[in-house]
């Protein structure tokens, strides 16, 4: 399949007339948006007059889409996503899974390195990137492992893994287990700037569960897996990051009291930033009773109760939590289609984010459009350190354009991503993406992609 | 009075549902009195058992009601299935449908496995036990007897003891007793109480006595070893010294209180011989009505009259 980098590239693209909101200047206004080469260039009212004008006569050298009604952002990064390639290309591979991507509207994401095998080696880096580069439809970031085989013994390769361009580590999906090894993780990947992402959970208390445990759990005898489960490993490693001083991010976080340690962190001083998933904003484990035993509902962390949902909404919001990644964990129906204990965890994000979050927390008032965008696109952009999530003048030309009164409903089968799972299927939503640029090439267009 | 394709638990069964069961296993119960015990009430209609978990008590039950009805049995276990074989349970039911069974019991570890056969099959399904969900037909006879004793169910106090947290068939019988207007305490080790049992409407005790003053009947639950290497309790001496139905603790209950037990009993853990044995148990009798329950709920599941 084809690479981003092999669509036409546009001397001129000209971004007309919609509202342009870029988090990182404030900008939040009627303007155009230009990008040469690639990259972006004047971003102001009419700054894209002249161009428009003379695109009639340049033929395809100058491209102009009118976004009047519609919103330009940053393109959206999703700085945590499965894309199963090596090994499980069954269920995912790069190429499908940058094209969810860019359906969704996100021009880069960060994939997790727990494939088959996991990537914690430099020459796996280098696979991801060079599988990105030959049939990638948005930016592909490698996260390498943080342990040989993400097995928690011994310290993968972290330093040849970043200098071949791995831009964060984690043992996602196999938590670091002991204390010692998170220590010294955080120490050694934070001697080559980069952050240690972990999956808190402590397993010791949520083996063999399968939903958050609780009066649901109790209901339909599922074992469960409690808060304390994740608010354990939360404080573990919050307090080694405050010890050795270096950069901890927090995937997915799920409950009100690891918010609550994050909060206090932060307020210490830590470095500390976390994310949370569309879905944890969205739905509670009481899902679970009206579905029950819908495997589309079983991811780790689990569904919370909804006191979790509304404090992760005001964590969100008073910038607690830095941003949103949408754990994008393709499945085929065989790993699903089985008993619920048994069935894998995780559902497919990326095509269904940003409506969830324009519709469930925009729409309502509990985010504005800014804080939602900045949480898509800035926020991720910095913590991992790579260009992209601005519209300042020389940033890279990733852009989305979203419809912001489109109304959709979720159709699984449509999707880019050879994942189905996901328990939106059908539902209505506002708001979505129509158009992705990627380094000044547009990915997708009118809705339908062009790779 | 039953419009149901499946049974897979007893919650959200109403009181009329159950009654219909009920009232029909105690009229089916005549068979096991007759000499000759035969009816040709099921002739024709295909029953697979399909137990994935070990069981002797249970699936001999639904055998035997089977039979009793001439129903045409086939019967499935783990060790002869293709489940050794890695067989996907999506696979058993789609072969399970072209075979054509008119009904499927199934026990199953994963709670939730019957529902995913019962949402594949258009054979009716009942469930045998799920993971740690429900065991309806258990809760079914248990209530039948306490019935037959008692002659109602509507407001006796039932204390049900033991791994509450691990049992499906506590589960079963707090909503069918629920139902029926029966009072549910449960009581067992803290280490056993699942969470947010209260969001059900039951009072839950970690000393039995608690639970047992004043009650009509007195479920104990059958203590799984296997949770004393998991460190659920320490030993089995210490649960039986304060979770066991000493005869002493019984005396707490009315002087008329039944003893049941969903068996296979542990003697001497969590229910001592006297008491096992004494005149207040009627755990044998549970097992007779198993027979009858289950002959009640194929007729049911079946549309089958049981005249």
């Amino acid at each position: 399949m084809k690479s981003w980098r092999e669509l036409p590239l546009p001397e001129v693209l000209v971004i007309r007339g919609g509202r342009v909101l870029d988090p990182a200047s404030g900008l939040d206004d009627v303007a155009d948006v230009v990008v040469e080469e690639g990259v972006i260039r004047r971003v102001g009212p009419d700054a894209g007059e002249g161009y428009a004008r003379r695109a009639g006569e340049e033929g395809g050298r100058i491209r102009v889409l009118d976004a009047r009604g519609l919103v330009v952002t940053p393109g959206l990064i999703d700085m945590h996503v499965h894309l199963r390639e090596p090994g499980q290309d069954y269920k995912e591979d790069i190429a499908s899974g940058t094209r969810a991507a860019a359906c969704g509207g996100f021009t880069a994401v960060a994939a997790m390195p727990n494939t088959q095998p996991v990537i914690d080696t430099l020459p796996l880096v280098e696979f991801v990137r060079t599988q990105a580069e030959r049939h990638g439809a948005a930016r592909v970031y490698p996260i390498g492992a943080v342990t040989k085989g993400s097995q928690g013994q011994e310290l993968a390769p972290i330093g040849e893994m970043a200098e071949g361009g791995a831009t964060a580590f984690s043992d996602d999906g196999h938590p670091v287990a002991t204390a010692e090894l998170m220590r010294l993780a955080l120490l050694y990947a934070g001697q080559f700037g980069r952050v240690v992402i972990d999956h808190c959970e402590e397993k010791s208390l949520t083996q063999g569960g399968s939903m958050h445990r609780g009066r649901v759990s109790t209901l339909l005898g599922l074992h469960g897996m409690p808060s304390t489960g994740e608010d354990i490993a939360v404080a573990r490693n919050l307090m080694l990051a405050e010890e050795t001083g270096n950069r901890l991010h927090i995937a997915h976080l799920s409950t009100g009291r690891s918010l609550e340690l994050v909060r206090q962190a932060k307020a210490r001083g830590v470095q500390v930033t976390c994310e949370v998933t569309p879905h944890h904003l969205v739905l509670t484990d009481e899902s679970l009773e009206q579905h029950r035993y819908d495997t589309n509902y079983k991811m780790s962390p689990p569904l919370r109760p909804a006191e979790d949902v509304e404090a992760l909404r005001r964590g969100l919001a008073d910038g607690t939590i830095d941003c949103i990644a949408t754990d994008h964990a393709p499945h085929h129906a065989d790993d699903k289609e089985v008993p619920f204990p048994e069935a894998a965890f995780g559902i497919v994000g990326l095509e269904t984010a940003l409506g969830l979050v324009l519709t469930h927390l925009v729409q309502p008032g509990v985010l504005s459009l800014s804080q939602a965008i900045a949480a898509l696109s800035l926020a991720p952009a910095r913590i991992l350190g790579v260009p992209g999530g601005t519209l300042a003048e020389g940033a890279p030309g990733d852009i989305t354009v979203i419809d912001p009164a489109a109304l959709w409903t979720v159709d699984p089968s449509q999707f880019a991503s050879r994942g189905r799972n996901t328990p939106f299927g059908g539902l209505r939503l506002t708001g979505r993406a129509v158009h992705t640029v990627v380094g000044g090439r547009l990915v997708m267009e009118n809705g339908e992609l062009n790779i | 009075m039953w419009h149901r394709k499946d049974l897979l638990g007893l919650e959200g069964l109403t009181r009329p549902e159950l009654e219909t069961i009920l009232d029909r296993a105690e009229r089916l119960k005549d068979i096991l009195a007759q000499p000759e015990k035969k009816r040709t009430t099921l002739r024709g209609r295909s029953v697979l058992t399909l137990f994935f978990e070990a069981s002797t008590r249970t699936r001999t039950s639904f055998e035997m009601a089977g039979k009793f009805l001439s129903a045409d049995l086939t019967s499935i276990s783990p060790s002869t299935s293709s489940a050794q074989k890695g067989e996907t349970l999506l696979d058993t039911a789609r072969n399970l449908e072209a075979m054509g069974f008119d009904l499927v019991v199934m026990r199953h570890q994963f709670s939730g496995a019957p529902q995913f056969l019962a949402e594949r099959l258009a054979a009716h399904v009942i469930n045998a036990g799920d993971g740690l969900h429900e065991h309806p037909t258990q809760g079914l006879l248990d209530m039948m007897t306490i019935r037959e004793k008692k002659g109602r169910l509507d407001g006796l106090q039932v204390a049900i003891i033991g791994d509450i947290a691990h049992s499906r068939v506590a589960r079963s019988d707090l909503w069918g007793l629920r139902a029926m207007g029966a009072q549910v305490r449960l009581a067992g080790p803290a280490t056993m109480l699942p969470d947010d049992l209260s969001a059900f409407g039951v009072d839950t005790f970690t000393r039995p006595e608690e639970a047992l003053e004043g009650a009509d009947v007195v479920m104990m639950l059958r203590v799984q070893l296997e949770r004393q290497q998991r460190g659920l309790f320490p030993t089995p001496h210490e649960y039986s010294r304060f979770w066991g139905l000493t005869p002493e603790r019984l005396r707490l209950a009315k002087p008329d209180a039944l003893v049941m037990h969903p068996g296979p009993l542990n003697r001497g853990l969590e229910i001592p011989t006297e008491v096992a044995d004494g005149d207040q148990s009627v755990i044998l009798e549970q097992v007779t009505n198993g027979v009858a329950v289950r002959m009640a709920c194929l007729t049911l599941l079946l549309g089958v009259d049981d005249k």
